[in-house]
């Protein structure tokens, strides 16, 4: 059953990363976004149903509730059109993080978690919700340089390829970051009453996810404005991507 | 019943004459009203009658009367399927002067409005309408600014996005300045202030939009209050510069020089959170969107040879209404007169016998009707029905 869930996913996935390279064919991409959605949600479904507990608690498996949750959230703005090459930036990592949690089979069932299924919704589930913002975050970063800079450079088609405002995506990025950070501290929270009270030392993987959570803390505390605050934006993401990826194994 | 259209445009008449025909909406209606079964539609580009005739020549004579001039020479005439084709790329803005305007799709629905057509004429302007409406939500080729002053605003959105509560400080009192503030207002944002060389004048424009009017030296101080900054004077050095932009913390500040020279130091554009657009980058951007336009117009005509298709069929079925209602009607009749034959019969005797000979009328005609209708949907339908007049001696029911 998981075969006939992920590859749907994954092959919708896949459509939407490529049809939303076309501005004619992008209401396709945002089809592709919801099959896909929808069949994922089946698979974490059906994981959930066959496991023992809380089923993402592997690094893959993990994974592959990011990419569900990334998706969610980029459900929320990309059936806009105008939000067309937000989609040509966030679905290309969902394929390519999609098949990683795949490769480390955080796609199947029977995953045995380690810890208490509380700890891991509060710890895994906020942190990976948080981190999914702030992926939504840094595309609507970029999308803010990408117009920022057709606005400098007075490109012509400025009205022919339309992207959200400049005050519309500084905007989002802000709101996507002040209700991801709340759930990052929240999970984060979890993670050190636990250590607390079960021992152990704090590995790179918690140090690069407390930068991250300084670099977003400072980026709503002194709310830096145009380029910088988009910069930032990006800056905390680099962070995450080393988080989810590059440490991977110093934590899990 | 055919399909007649007989009008001047901008394609083949220049405005002088144009604006002869040019009629409003209740004297094109009842230009259309005394045609008959017609409508006329009139705007700044065209004055055109379409009519439910053979003969457009009343019409015609009618506009030419209108034009106090003979109009034989430079007005088109178009019959049946090249006449709902003209209606449908009208409606749908690709006989524009500009491809994609939108008002046109209300000056057509208005003509058919205040006319109030017969059945054909109906028929044919509900499609055309729909047309326009769909090559609208399908295609892209009204979305874009046509022109210098609504490309500033629309550039000015794509800065700030809802333009309602932004300030604009208007320099100059210039057309083309005083067009764009006005489709910044029209789009929500308020004009602050009006500066001008001439003070009368930068009142009486400041009065018009509501603003205040303010000399050109106070104009640095005002910056710090502006959104957008549209500057259109005549002056023959620039007026703001680099230095003169006070540091922008958390807006943008987006400056629109539309003046020759230019009003505002290209440096200013460099600053951090100032955007700069003068009349040549405009320019650009309104060909570029005029050339999207016409990418867009080519899915527009797609669309339009739809509906000619669907015009086609629709129109070439007429050819044979006729004969199929006089087939059916002389069944029908031979059905009752049959029928009344047998007398008194119990009420149930009757109501199953007209239930099974209908049920045998309608199953025996079905074939003839639809083989009908195919022949005339491939042009052959009129000698069809020509063949079943003769069949069953309906010649007397030709019309």
């Amino acid at each position: 059953m998981p075969e006939l869930l992920f590859w749907p996913a994954l092959v919708a996935y896949g459509e939407a990363a490529v049809a939303y390279s076309s501005a004619r064919f992008s209401a396709l991409g945002t089809w592709g976004v919801r099959v896909g959605w929808l069949a994922q949600t089946a698979l974490l479904a059906f994981q959930a149903g066959r496991a023992e507990g809380f089923p993402w608690s592997s690094w893959a498996g993990s994974l592959n509730l990011f990419v569900w949750l990334v998706v969610s959230t980029y459900l929320i703005w990309g059936c806009r059109p105008r939000f067309r090459l937000l989609g040509l930036s966030v679905m290309p990592l969902v394929v390519a993080l999609f098949v990683a949690a795949r490769l480390g089979g955080g796609t199947e069932t029977g995953d045995r978690p380690h810890y208490g299924n509380l700890f891991l919704v509060v710890h895994v589930g906020c942190v990976l919700a948080a981190f999914a913002g702030f992926t939504l975050a840094a595309g609507l970063a970029g999308l803010y340089l990408l117009e920022e800079r057709r606005l400098k450079r007075r490109a012509a088609d400025i009205l022919r390829l339309r992207l959200p405002s400049l005050v519309a995506l500084e905007r989002l990025t802000k709101r996507t970051i002040a209700v991801s950070l709340p759930l990052l501290t929240l999970g984060l929270v979890a993670g050190f009453v636990r250590l607390r009270e079960h021992g152990g030392g704090v590995d790179a993987l918690m140090a690069a996810t407390l930068a991250a959570w300084a670099v977003y803390a400072i980026f709503l505390g002194v709310r830096p404005a145009g380029r910088n605050g988009a910069h930032l934006a990006i800056v905390g993401f680099v962070l995450v991507i080393v988080v989810r990826v590059a440490l991977a194994g110093t934590h899990f | 019943m055919r399909l007649s259209l007989v009008g001047i445009s901008h394609h083949v008449a220049p405005v002088e004459l144009r604006e002869r025909v040019a009629l409003p909406l209740d004297r094109a209606a009842t230009l259309a009203r005394s045609l008959g079964d017609a409508v006329c539609l009139s705007t700044c580009n065209r004055t055109e009658v379409y009519v439910a005739d053979d003969d457009e020549s009343a019409a015609l004579s009618s506009l030419e009367e209108v034009a106090g001039e003979p109009l034989r020479s430079v007005a088109y005439r178009m019959h049946d399927e090249a006449a709902a084709v003209h209606l449908f790329r009208v409606s749908a803005g690709l006989d524009s002067l500009v491809p994609g305007e939108s008002e046109i799709l209300g000056q057509v629905r208005a003509a058919y409005d205040a006319a109030r057509p017969g059945p054909f004429l109906d028929r044919v302007f509900r499609q055309a309408l729909e047309l326009g409406k769909r090559v609208r939500a399908e295609t892209a080729i009204g979305e874009s600014p046509a022109s210098v002053p609504a490309a500033a605003a629309a550039l000015a959105q794509q800065v700030f996005g809802e333009l309602e509560g932004r300030r604009v400080l208007l320099i100059g009192a210039g057309r083309i300045g005083e067009l764009a503030a006005g489709s910044l207002s029209a789009r929500g944002a308020t004009i602050a202030y009006v500066a001008n060389r001439s003070a009368d004048a930068a009142r009486e424009l400041a009065s018009r939009f509501g603003g205040e009017a303010i000399t050109l030296e106070e104009v640095p101080s005002r910056l710090a209050e502006a959104d957008v900054v549209l500057s259109s004077t005549g002056a023959p050095a620039t007026l703001i510069g680099a230095a003169d932009v006070p540091a922008r913390r958390k807006q943008p500040l987006f400056f629109i020089d539309i003046a020759v020279p230019r009003d505002v130091d290209p440096a200013v554009g460099d600053l951090d959170g100032c955007y700069l657009y003068d009349i040549d980058d405009l320019e650009a951007v309104v060909a570029e969107t005029l050339a999207g336009r016409r990418a867009e117009a080519e899915r527009a005509e797609r669309l339009v040879a739809l509906e000619a298709q669907r015009f086609k069929e629709w129109r070439a079925t007429l050819d044979v209404v006729p004969a199929i209602a006089s087939l059916r009607a002389w069944a029908e009749e031979i059905r009752a007169t049959e029928l009344a034959k047998l007398g008194d019969l119990p009420d149930d005797e009757r109501r199953t016998l007209e239930a099974v000979t209908s049920q045998i009328l309608n199953k025996l005609l079905h074939l003839p009707t639809v083989r009908m209708k195919e022949a005339a949907a491939a042009n052959s339908g009129e000698q069809v029905a020509d063949v079943v007049r003769h069949l069953f001696g309906l010649e007397h029911d030709r019309r």
